[in-house]
Formats: structure tokens, C-alpha cells, sequence
């Protein structure tokens, strides 16, 4: 279930804007990537580009490619829809569905796939996908509630059993922990690890502390300057990041001079 | 420069605030009297017709019941027929504004939209009366003889095409741009996080829409229905203008004996009432105030059913 992704010399733009220029790296299966970097470097504009999830924004295009195990996510004829169910996301703020209950929203994907779904086919991956997300317990006597009456990280926890129940290949994760307090972003982590046993992850993190955290590999976007696109500085070992990066901008990142 | 006398801590009453509150308040009691003195007026002056000798009404019915029965039934019937037409184009169009139509072409229908309803409903009545009438004429004629064993159509057809489904379609033309307008505010208002969360599952366009746009606005999606009903239930003009009336009480859309609606009942008869016909046309009024309040209330109700799954929380 988990595949490796490889980025060929990839250009992200907005209309005529140059978001993102040239980048290249391979992410393999089973590992957690992290994307660091300045406000605004691009890291979460190339994070959607890896399920086609920047084509929402009218006017925005990529040139280059995006295999996942070999398919190229933007070869001719390839359905962003498809892309999408087999890359799931995570976003910055929790977004459960309001209007379903907290059953509905783990099946929302599965019965976009597979409309007839038994009740205790869907009983069993409810429980599963929750189980998952370590958020069965606290949630299981109340699966026909809303969604959005509970806390911000067990609503976000909610997403990430959502995202899981299609099962997925990847897991992109858009700063998952921004809006949460330290103990929710903790069982956030904990989960990471232990989804990192299934899935190929990877998640954007303005958080230094949590991409040495969580993550097997960093890798560090900057720009030169303001209108300018973003490039990939550098891509290792997350302790080679931490510890002796090659580049000087991403040692002055990682220390705190700046960003 | 460093002494600063400390500052009481009671709360100061501050005069804008005051002044605001205030009027706040007396705006809320004002719509509050206005709505009880039309109630006040309306009961008492129905009074008399209810009690007077029913032969004296027009027509000479059994009772007063007997009178404003087809005109209640023909109120409610030509509203729900129009709801029933206008409603699925309206979310047809605000959807297309909201989520399909390339910028400028959203704008200008947007526009459009707003000036329909801007106009008159005379002008409507007219366009009733001298363009569609004549035009659906052969088209009734042809539904009566094709499907006449459809209790709908059941009967002979009507000679002028000035039947009830007439002013339905009329009606509906009028409450489309309530209806659009409303809803499509409401659907630009999703929360652009929850139709990513939809997209980024895999949902297709359509999709998305059932996933997350048609559930966030179904309390306003309820509500604009609702203004449109009311306007539907309460509209003189073009009634007036448009249907050859009868007292009946009758489903067939394409017959000549059409049941007609109280408030365009009241705009044919006042002129010449007199008396207790006056206080009788007034009692109408009352009864469409009563089905006016019952429906309104009605939506309240199933729009507060599921209200903790609205998203308002």
C-alpha cells in the first residue's frame, strides 16, 4: 500500500507566476518526508501538486513530472480524481464534514469508491480506519454525532482516519499540527509513527522541532526573494539536516537565523 | 509624569453604545407591532363576516368556509406548482453561478438575475397574458388529448390557455430570481476547506457538490424556498391578470374551471364589495395569513431538525 514517488524537474505556476522551479527528489515507500522552509518557499504549493490538489486554484499548471511507482500523475489522460483516491491528504485546519456524523465522515471517501457498502462491512472499517487514527476510544459511543462538536485534535485525528479508510498509497500532510495544542500534536506524532509502518508520508511542517520529530528525511525549500519561485536548497537524512547540512542557508534555517 | 491617578474599575456607560442598543431594540418591538396590528386588524374586522348570514357573500355559498375553501386550496396549489417548477432551476442556476461558470459569464448572469427581480409583477401579468397564455394554448390542447386519462389533465382544455398552470409557470418565472439569488449567496459561502476535503478524497465535481456544498447551505437553501413560497402565496397581480377564476376545487392544470387565490380573489372583488363582502374578502386575508405563518413554520421545523449537524457549531 505504499509506493515511492519520484519528482522529475518539476515548475509550478500560478497563471504566469513561477511558484515553484526545478525541483527533483525521490521519496521512498514506508518513510515519513519533511518539508521545511520559509513562509511562502512553496512547500505546500509542491505538497498539492503531488495529487493534483493545486488544479483547484484556477490558472494554476505544473510542467515536468510526478511518477508514483512509474505513472506519471500528469501523463495524458490521467483523471486528477483517480490521483486523488490513491493520495490522500491532510490539511492544516481540521476539516471534517459539519453535516455528516463522525461515521459518515471516516466512510465520505469509501462511498465516493463503492456506493454499496454493507452496514457491518461499514461497521468494521469505521472501527478499523479509527483504530487507526488512535481515535477509536474516545469516540466509539458516539459515531452517530456530529463530527464538528469535538476537539481540535481529535478532529483532526477524525481527517486522518478519513483519509486512511480509502486506502491510500501516500499521505500528504499539509502542517497537520498548526492549529493544535502541544498534547494533540504529541498523539498527532505518535500516530505519524506508527502510520509510517503502512504508508509513505509526507508532511509539511513549519515546526523544526517536529520535522527532526517524526520524520526519516527533510527536505529544505527556500527563495531568493519576494515574486521569486521557490527551489528545493537541499534533501537528506533528516539528522544529516540537523546536524551538518552541506548548504550554509539551510544550517542558518535549522539554527533559527532566520525564517 | 509618573503619578497616574488609578481608574475606577465600574463600567462606564458609554452614550454610543447606549444609543445603539437602544435602537436596536425599538427596531425589534417596531416589526413585532407592525405584525400584531396587522393580526389585530385582520381578526376584527373578520369578525362580522364570520358570523354574518353566509347567502349574503358573494355567490351565495352554504357558509364562509365553503367560500374561501377553493380560494385557500387555489392558493396553496398554484404556490406549490410554482415552488415545484422554480425550485430546481433556481439550484440549477445558483450552482452554475457558484461553482461551473467561468468568472465574468458568473457576473453578468448574476447580474441578470438581480434585474428580473427588479420587475414589476404587472409586467409579468402582461407578458402572462399576451404572450405565454396564447403560446402554451395548443400545448394544453395536445397534453388534454394525449395524456387526458392523467387526472391532471383530465376534462376538456381551456380555450385561452389562462389556466392555473399558466399562472404557475409566471409565478415560477417570478420566484426564480429570489430563489437563485439567495442560494447562490449561500453557495459561495461554503467554507473552501470543506470542499478540499471533499476534492482531496476523490470526489469529482458533482460530487463535491452533494458532499459538501448542498449540505452547508440546506438551512438557506430551505429559507430561500420559503421567501419564494411566500411571495408565490401572497402574489395579487398577476393572478388577477392572468386566470379566468372559478369557485372550484380542482387539481386539473389545463381546464377552463380554475380555482382562484385569495389574494388575487381580493383584487378582482374589492372594488365593487360592499358591506359585509368587504369583511369577507378581509376574513381571506386572514386565513392566507394563517397558511402564510403554518408553512413558515413548517420550514423552521425541518430546518432546526438536524441542527447540530448544520455547521454553525
Amino acid at each position: 500500500m505504499s509506493k515511492r514517488i519520484e519528482v522529475n524537474d518539476l515548475n509550478v505556476f500560478y497563471s504566469k507566476f513561477k511558484a515553484v522551479e526545478g525541483i527533483s527528489l525521490t521519496i521512498e515507500p514506508r518513510t515519513v518526508t519533511a518539508f521545511i522552509g520559509p513562509s511562502g518557499c512553496g512547500k505546500s504549493t509542491f505538497l498539492r501538486t503531488l495529487n493534483r490538489m493545486h488544479e483547484v486554484i484556477p490558472g494554476a499548471y505544473v510542467e515536468g513530472e510526478v511518477l508514483i511507482d512509474g505513472n506519471n500523475l500528469y501523463g495524458a489522460g490521467v483523471d486528477p480524481v483517480l490521483v486523488r483516491r490513491q493520495v490522500g491528504m491532510v490539511f492544516q485546519r481540521p476539516n471534517p464534514f459539519p453535516t455528516m456524523s463522525i461515521r459518515e465522515n471516516v466512510l465520505a471517501g469509501v462511498k465516493l469508491n463503492n456506493r454499496r457498502m454493507s452496514k457491518s462491512d461499514g461497521d468494521d472499517l469505521v472501527e478499523k480506519s479509527l483504530m487507526g487514527a488512535n481515535l477509536w476510544k474516545e469516540v466509539k459511543d458516539r459515531l452517530g454525532l456530529p463530527g464538528s462538536g469535538l476537539s481540535g485534535g481529535q478532529q483532526q485525528r477524525l481527517c486522518i482516519a478519513r483519509a486512511i479508510a480509502v486506502s491510500p498509497e501516500v499521505i500528504l500532510m499539509d502542517e497537520p499540527c498548526s492549529a493544535l495544542d502541544p498534547i494533540s500534536t504529541l498523539a498527532i506524532e505518535d500516530l505519524i509513527e506508527e502510520l509510517k509502518q503502512q504508508y509513505t508520508i509526507v508532511i509539511v511542517t513549519h515546526n523544526m522541532q517536529q520535522a527532526s520529530r517524526v520524520s526519516d528525511r527533510t527536505a529544505f525549500f527556500n527563495i531568493a526573494g519576494t515574486g521569486k519561485p521557490g527551489k528545493l536548497i537541499e534533501y537528506d537524512d533528516t539528522t544529516t539536516i540537523f546536524s551538518k547540512p552541506s548548504v550554509q542557508a539551510t544550517e542558518d534555517y535549522v539554527s533559527g537565523k532566520f525564517g | 509624569m509618573t503619578t497616574t491617578a488609578t481608574p475606577p474599575l465600574r463600567a462606564k456607560v458609554r452614550r454610543a453604545d447606549r444609543v445603539f442598543s437602544t435602537s436596536t431594540v425599538v427596531a425589534g418591538i417596531l416589526i413585532l407591532v407592525a405584525l400584531a396590528a396587522v393580526a389585530v386588524f385582520l381578526i376584527a374586522q373578520s369578525i362580522p363576516a364570520l358570523l354574518a348570514d353566509p347567502s349574503e357573500l358573494k355567490g351565495s355559498p352554504s357558509s364562509f368556509w365553503a367560500y374561501v375553501g377553493p380560494l385557500a386550496f387555489g392558493t396553496v396549489w398554484a404556490a406549490f406548482l410554482a415552488l415545484l417548477i422554480a425550485f430546481p432551476i433556481s439550484i440549477g442556476i445558483a450552482l452554475f453561478i457558484s461553482h461551473y461558470a467561468p468568472r465574468r459569464v458568473a457576473q453578468g448572469l448574476g447580474y441578470v438575475i438581480d434585474l428580473l427581480a427588479a420587475v414589476p409583477s404587472v409586467v409579468f401579468g402582461l407578458w402572462g397574458i399576451k404572450v405565454l397564455a396564447p403560446m402554451v394554448t395548443p400545448f394544453y390542447g395536445w397534453l388534454v388529448d394525449n395524456f387526458g386519462w392523467f387526472p391532471l389533465f383530465a376534462g376538456s382544455v381551456s380555450g385561452t390557455g389562462k389556466t392555473i398552470l399558466t399562472v404557475a409557470i409566471v409565478l415560477a418565472v417570478m420566484i426564480i430570481p429570489i430563489i437563485t439569488a439567495l442560494s447562490r449567496e449561500i453557495f459561495l459561502q461554503t467554507p473552501v476547506l470543506h470542499e478540499e476535503a471533499a476534492l482531496a478524497l476523490g470526489a469529482t465535481r458533482l460530487e463535491m457538490i452533494q458532499m459538501a456544498v448542498l449540505p452547508f447551505g440546506r438551512a438557506g437553501i430551505v429559507s430561500a424556498a420559503m421567501l419564494g413560497l411566500g411571495r408565490a402565496l401572497g402574489e395579487t397581480m398577476v393572478v388577477a391578470m392572468v386566470l379566468s377564476p372559478a369557485p372550484v376545487i380542482s387539481f386539473v392544470l389545463t381546464g377552463s374551471a380554475n380555482p382562484s387565490t385569495i389574494a388575487g380573489n381580493i383584487a378582482l372583488n374589492f372594488p365593487e364589495a360592499h358591506g359585509i363582502e368587504i369583511n369577507a374578502l378581509i376574513a381571506t386575508g386572514l386565513i392566507l395569513f394563517a397558511i402564510t405563518l403554518v408553512i413558515n413554520s413548517v420550514a423552521r421545523v425541518i430546518v432546526n431538525r438536524r441542527k447540530a449537524f448544520s455547521g454553525a457549531n
